[in-house]
């Protein structure tokens, strides 16, 4: 599975990164941040674009799983 | 959820609007509420960074939002000591972004609640500010990155909200070390703690809600969201509301509180603002709050417009407001400076260079 490491990046990049996956296609893949800002923009990213993603929480980050 | 969170980012704009409007009526500078260039500015004055006697003043905003962000990120554990972007590219950033705020005369903030009241520079300077984040946007989409950030320690993490009460005490006692404007913009300024409380509640709120003026318009552009975009427009709204209902409503260009008329450095002093916070990843408000939950790439890009503040004025780069023939609206003096001019043009070239030395592919680690 493609993952996409978007551990410390300064907003925008995590969401746009997570835009690029969805344009690529390549289902399912994960996207992992480390910050509460970025977990919370990509999700909404999902939500308003009717993609389904699912979050799971890790020891010093997140994983944001994409799967269309 | 998501409705929950727009809500959070309206009321934050509209807690915004009304504190400030709150504090030019217990002492502020009209249209200055709160101005987070013009006040970092004030602070460098009243730290003799600058020698510019009225605007000296340790701004005891500049220090609640920070504090409020700090306490909150503390209570809900999301504060994490991080830094290592970029730094000093970032604090050169911070510099530059003081640079053309302080031409336009006044932060993405001040800009909205000129707006409110009245002041078509501002709506004219808007143009700049818009297009300046859509400069930066197409940076964006070419890869622009300052690079990751990595754990610290959380001494870095906490020495600028830990600076920020020994600033305040040294307010509260009016330590002789400081300089006090007596004149001036300076000299106009709400009680210590009238100021201190209400933005310490705003930090909260805009921790929480991640209120970003320039990533409000960024995102309309890029991922056609509105969500941050409703920040701007509450800020507006309420401020707006309260102006009309003070009577401190003046539409017009001439005769606006701290404010000039030229309206091409109006628009080149917030575009130098819009593209550099797009490139920041966060417009000075949000490099406070930033700031505030450990974030020290934000503390040093605020020291970066500290210092950018400290520039403008020992060289002469700051804007001044309009100057006018007694009695009438012909303006016969103010506004940019001949240095002034030249810095914002420095600025914007800058800032092209820095967006292509930092365009490449994202360094998204990306595995199979």
């Amino acid at each position: 599975m493609k993952v996409i490491d978007a551990k410390g990046l300064s907003c925008p990049e995590p969401v746009l990164l997570a835009k690029r996956g969805v344009a690529e296609g390549e289902y399912p893949f994960q996207i992992l941040v480390d910050d509460e800002t970025p977990r919370e923009n990509i999700l909404r990213f999902a939500k308003n674009n009717d993609h389904h993603a699912s979050l799971t929480e890790e020891d010093d980050h997140y994983v944001i799983e994409f799967t269309r | 959820m998501k409705k929950l969170t727009k809500l959070a980012v309206l009321l934050t704009g509209a807690a915004i609007g009304f504190a400030a409007i709150l504090l030019v009526i217990t002492g502020n500078p009209a249209n200055m509420g709160i101005c987070i260039a013009c006040f970092i500015r004030d602070t460098a004055g009243a730290l003799k960074l600058h020698t510019a006697a009225p605007v000296q003043y340790i701004r005891p905003e500049i220090i609640g939002l920070i504090l409020g962000s700090f306490a909150i990120s503390l209570a809900t554990k999301e504060f994490r000591a991080r830094g290592g972007s970029s730094p000093l590219t970032r604090f050169v950033l911070g510099a530059l972004v003081m640079i053309g705020a302080l031409v336009f005369l006044g932060c993405p903030l001040r800009m909205v609640l000129r707006m409110a009241a009245g002041d078509l520079n501002a709506w004219i300077g808007l143009v700049g500010f818009v297009l300046g984040i859509y400069i930066g946007t197409l940076f964006l989409r070419r890869g622009f990155s300052l690079g990751r950030t990595h754990k610290l320690n959380n001494f870095e993490g906490a020495f600028m909200p830990g600076l920020q009460v020994v600033l305040f005490i040294m307010l509260a006692v009016a330590s002789p070390l400081l300089a006090y404007s007596e004149a001036g913009p300076g000299s106009m300024r709400a009680p210590i703690w009238i100021a201190l409380g209400l933005t310490f509640v705003l930090g909260i709120f805009a921790q929480r809600s991640r209120i970003c003026q320039a990533g409000g318009i960024r995102d309309v552009f890029m991922i056609r969201d509105l969500h941050l975009f409703w920040g701007n427009i509450g800020i507006l709204v309420v401020a707006f509301v309260f102006n009309i209902a003070t009577n401190r409503f003046n539409l017009g260009l001439y005769h606006q509180p701290v404010a000039h008329s030229q309206w091409i450095w109006n628009v080149l002093g917030l575009m130098v603002v819009g593209f550099g916070s797009v490139l920041l990843g966060g417009c000075p408000m949000r490099q406070l709050v930033l700031t505030g939950t450990g974030n020290v790439d934000s503390a040093i890009t605020v020291l970066g417009l500290l210092v950018g503040a400290a520039v403008s004025h020992n060289f002469g780069l700051a804007s001044s407001g309009d100057v006018y023939e007694e009695g009438t609206s012909i303006v016969v003096g103010g506004g940019a400076t001949p240095g002034g001019r030249i810095a914002v043009i420095v600025a914007l070239a800058l800032m092209i260079l820095i967006g292509f030395f930092y365009s490449k592919k994202p360094k998204a680690k990306v595995s199979q």
